[in-house]
């Protein structure tokens, strides 16, 4: 009790220093909880894969279209439960800030394949009824205040023309992982337009295929046996697994990832030498005290937990205060980077790491000038206050 | 050895008693063959130009620093044979601190400062609470018991340690340059107060000075020089 009372006490005995510090650590674990977020938000699209879901796409690249025939080839297919498709729509609501994920979905086999994303079926009705109709993410919804109801002005990139869509539903996820900001629309539509604009033979393509599987062990038999049937074809396919897939597109970035990786760690340290470095000058204006409860009989433990004390409640607090902060600070992030991450949550194992970085700090931070206090010696201690 | 017996042994027998320190790698000898007797409840004081070895030798009868040889012997115990951990329970148990710059915590207050000691006990919060007040009364800061070291004046302050010297009854009292940040009449205030510990409640109490009027207030002058001691009537001198 006496010896929490003396640390408490001694830790704000400098408030200015101490309040400085802890806004140093409130920072850092910010700052350290935010970059693991942005690096979480990166690879939040693996995460909230299916392992029954297979990816076809064209094998140059993903930029090249299939044919919609291909659908029902692969249907045939012994082990695939369905198959859908779907192209980017692009777009631009009102300007480029505002950007959310479009795509163009075909409406009938989608939703099947996707049992993660939850709406009612009167909704989902009305959205098959209506070519105009669009079933929103609730994220988005919520960002831009619409409801079922409300119509949406979009301006076309790939497919030009000025698009107005109608909300006919809002999905919800059951689970954070999964992406809650998409607006799908009918590929049909899409499909339409290319053939008014371009004619028959640029219609019927499409971005890429979901294929639904039964047996997630025979995806690699499946993927080969798709990618054999379209051998030596008009536009042969490359098939992967839905999170082999996201994994590609992650690896594009991998760089940029390990940089903001190895941020976030260099932060910690620069704190973790700041604060050692003001745990040791306290250490040392304390010297002639540390000496005088030596000289009293207490023991160098008695010392030595002082300044652990010290340290890590400073860390503690700092650290509490520094996940507290994640919160407006990945908020504000998001609103500044236009939404562009579709997960975007703080997760408990980025609490629990950002915890662990505190208490570390708090630890290394204290441990030079506890290990020198508790060994110095009495006399030369009290001299220092002469 | 009889309660008689005991009672007329001295509390310290220093014996051979030397101290060398090494300054890059000269060895710098401080004390030689000092051989010292200090009966119970004697004031002794300590004198000395700079660098006689007075402080040093204070130090080492407080346990707070080693001899290079020879024996210190308090109530019977060989304190340079003691490991550090015995030597700083031995020190909480016998060895009551006056500092010259007092040396108080400051952010405990006068009570929490004589109290501190007592933690190192087994007394109860109830026992320690007597204790401190009586010590406080005894040196007249029972009002002043809540304030802080910043709040309380140089002469305050060395009272609140007195009383933290005094708190756990121990045999020994050592006061280095006690009076030495003290202006004269505090200073007196001080003494007297020392004064009264020895002839009120038999204290035995060695003191470092450099003052000779606060020298005088002791029953025994010891004189060193360069090491060595070089007048000292002797236990009971006085």
């Amino acid at each position: 009790m006496f010896l929490f009372k003396l640390l408490l006490k001694n830790a704000f005995r400098h408030k200015l220093r101490t309040l400085l510090t802890m806004v140093g650590l409130i920072v850092a674990i910010s700052a350290f909880g935010l970059l693991r977020t942005i690096v979480d938000a990166w690879y939040a699209g693996v995460e909230g894969t299916s392992s029954t879901r297979l990816i076809t796409r064209s094998a140059i690249s993903l930029g090249y279209p299939l044919p919609v025939y291909y659908a029902d080839r692969i249907k045939k297919i012994d082990g695939v439960t369905g198959v859908t498709w779907l192209n980017w729509f692009g777009g631009v609501y009102i300007d480029n800030r505002n950007f959310f994920a479009r795509m163009a979905v075909d409406a009938n086999s989608y939703f099947p394949l996707f049992p993660e994303f939850q709406i009612s079926k009167e909704e989902q009705a009305a959205f098959m009824a209506d070519r105009q109709g669009v079933i929103l993410g609730r994220k988005t919804a919520q960002r831009f205040g619409w409801k079922v109801g409300d119509t949406i002005p979009l301006s076309g990139t790939i497919y030009p023309g000025n698009w107005t869509f109608n909300i006919r539903g809002i999905y919800t996820v059951k689970d954070a992982r999964f992406d809650e900001t998409l607006m799908l629309l009918h590929w049909s539509l899409i499909d339409e337009s290319v053939k008014k604009r371009l004619g028959s033979l640029a219609a019927n393509q499409v971005g890429l295929f979901m294929v639904g599987i039964k047996d997630p062990s025979k995806a690699s038999v499946i993927s080969q046996e798709i990618d054999t049937l379209f051998r030596n074809s008009v536009a042969e396919t490359r098939t992967e697994t839905e999170k082999a897939f996201q994994l590609g597109v992650v690896s594009m970035s991998k760089a940029i990832l390990m940089a903001i990786r190895a941020v976030s760690f260099v932060v910690i340290l620069i704190i973790m030498a700041v604060m050692a470095n003001t745990m040791t000058m306290t250490a040392r204006e304390r010297l002639a005290e540390y000496a005088t409860l030596k000289a009293l009989g207490f023991s160098p433990g008695f010392v030595v937990k002082l300044l652990f004390g010290e340290s890590m409640l400073i860390a503690l607090i700092g650290g509490v205060v520094g996940i507290g902060m994640t919160f407006p600070l990945a908020k504000g992030f998001l609103l500044q980077t236009n939404n562009v991450f579709k997960v975007f949550e703080i997760s408990q194992e980025t609490m629990a790491f950002q915890a662990v970085a505190a208490l570390i700090v708090g630890l290394i931070a204290a441990m030079w000038p506890a290990w020198k206090m508790s060994r110095i010696d009495i006399v030369q201690g009290l001299r220092h206050v002469a | 050895m009889t309660d008689q017996a005991a009672a007329r042994e001295p509390v310290i027998r220093i014996e051979h008693l030397s101290k060398t320190y090494t300054r890059g790698g000269q060895p710098i000898p401080v004390l030689m063959d000092i051989n010292l007797n200090v009966d119970r409840a004697e004031f002794v004081s300590l004198m000395g130009p700079s660098g006689s070895g007075k402080s040093t030798l204070l130090n080492l009868i407080a346990g707070i620093d080693h001899p290079t040889s020879g024996r210190i012997l308090i109530n019977g115990v060989d304190i340079a044979t003691l490991g550090e951990s015995s030597l700083a329970d031995w020190r909480a148990a016998n060895v009551g601190f006056i500092f010259q710059f007092y040396n108080l915590m400051p952010v405990l207050t006068a009570y929490e400062n004589v109290e501190l000691p007592l933690l190192l006990t087994n007394l109860s919060r109830k026992q320690r609470k007597a204790h401190v007040e009586a010590c406080l009364a005894m040196v007249g800061l029972t009002e002043r018991m809540d304030h802080y070291p910043n709040e309380l004046s140089g002469g305050q302050q060395q009272r609140v340690a007195i009383a933290r010297a005094l708190v756990t009854d121990p045999t020994l009292i050592v006061a280095d340059e006690p009076t030495g940040d003290l202006d004269r009449a505090t200073g007196e205030e001080v003494l007297k107060l020392m004064d009264e510990l020895h002839r009120d409640l038999g204290k035995t109490i060695v003191m470092v000075t450099h003052d000779p009027k606060a020298a005088s207030r002791a029953s025994r002058m010891i004189h060193l020089e360069k090491g060595v001691l070089v007048d000292d009537p002797g236990p009971g001198a006085h």
